[in-house]
């Protein structure tokens, strides 16, 4: 009885290390290439793969496909009508390369957080996320100033059509920061957040299953440590969920951006 | 007499007043799909798709609260 009522008693977290900021600190592998750690190796890996499949995807061209050239036509294809032709518009084309890479590079880079032999997603590393965001923000303002000069691209992009005059001074400003300023910041802390708080997760539920279930001393302890184990296997299944919608928004809202950018005044 | 002191993490209440507004934002999106479907369940599917990137985008302010809130100690 007194055995039962102890695992009762709150458990002295002294020995349980709760994973945190630090959890995604790797350091390099060569203390002389300090750019190489295993981010900058997944992130490597992944455009191999990435280079390889489409390589092979725009070689064989079967009338009646194959598997694997199915596979291939299906990912083209949803990127190519469900993002690019209804975000864009009539000039898709010239945009559906940079969409094609965006998808692939950040769906593979999110499922590495489930991979098994690399259990980290790239983009959890607030750098990758940056460097992709900064890369579109060029893209769609210089898209925009392409097609309408510096002085109306930012007249298209800080004032809609039909604004009065008396408005003007607070429309202006606001379009600006949201559109210019806001959009980067938003993109890049989307994909990183969901990606840094989603491992979180994982790893809340997995090093806390274990140490409940091996590092701890009543059966109550234990038996919760084994919910938590198996419950991380759902966990598993949402970060998988997850990531694939989130690698879907980044290309959606890039799409949106650049559609934004080079549309037409009413 | 020793004023109150609270003592915790900021950045955890934080996100938890930061996650209010994409709670009710999130539930309205989804009452929309739901209250769509009933009035035309034809158009299920371009509403779900809609629905869906309404759901990433609202989250997003939500989980920025949980990853600064560990980020900023």
């Amino acid at each position: 009885m007194s055995g039962f009522l102890s695992g009762l008693v709150p458990l002295d977290t002294g020995g349980f290390e709760a994973p945190g900021v630090q959890s995604f600190d790797f350091p390099p592998f060569f203390a002389s290439v300090p750019w190489f750690d295993k981010y900058m190796l997944q992130a490597i890996v992944s455009v191999i793969l990435i280079l390889a499949f489409w390589l092979i995807m725009a070689r064989k061209n079967a009338m009646v496909p194959s598997k694997g050239q199915f596979i291939g036509e299906t990912a083209y294809f949803f990127v190519r009508n469900t993002i690019a032709r209804d975000m864009i518009g009539h000039d898709f084309r010239r945009y559906l390369p940079l969409l094609i890479a965006l998808f692939s590079f950040v769906l593979i880079n999110n499922l590495f957080g489930v991979f098994p032999l690399t259990l980290l997603p790239t983009p959890s590393h607030v750098g990758w996320p940056y460097g992709l965001a900064i890369m579109v923000w060029v893209i769609y303002n210089g898209v925009g100033i392409a097609k309408f000069g510096l002085f109306g691209y930012l007249k298209n992009t800080s004032l809609p059509a039909g604004v009065p005059v008396f408005m003007w001074p607070l429309i202006i400003p606001l379009e600006f920061v949201s559109n210019i300023i806001v959009r980067p910041i938003t993109l890049s802390l989307r994909l990183f957040a969901n990606m840094f708080a989603g491992h979180l997760l994982v790893l809340v539920f997995v090093l806390g299953g274990e140490y409940l279930l091996l590092h701890s001393e009543s059966i109550v302890n234990k038996t919760a440590g084994v919910v938590a184990l198996i419950f991380s296997m759902a966990i598993f299944g949402l970060e998988i969920f997850v990531q694939s919608l989130q690698a879907f928004i980044f290309t959606v809202l890039t799409a949106q951006y650049i559609s934004s950018a080079t549309a037409e005044e009413h | 007499m020793t004023p109150l002191e609270i003592t915790g993490s900021l950045g955890i209440v934080g996100y938890g007043l930061g996650a209010i507004g994409p709670g009710i934002g999130v539930g309205l999106i989804f009452a929309s799909v739901i209250q769509g479907t009933a009035r035309q369940p034809e158009a299920r599917g371009a509403m779900m798709g809609t629905a869906w990137i309404g759901f990433a985008v609202t989250e997003a302010l939500a989980i920025i609260g949980i990853a600064l809130a560990f980020v900023f100690g």
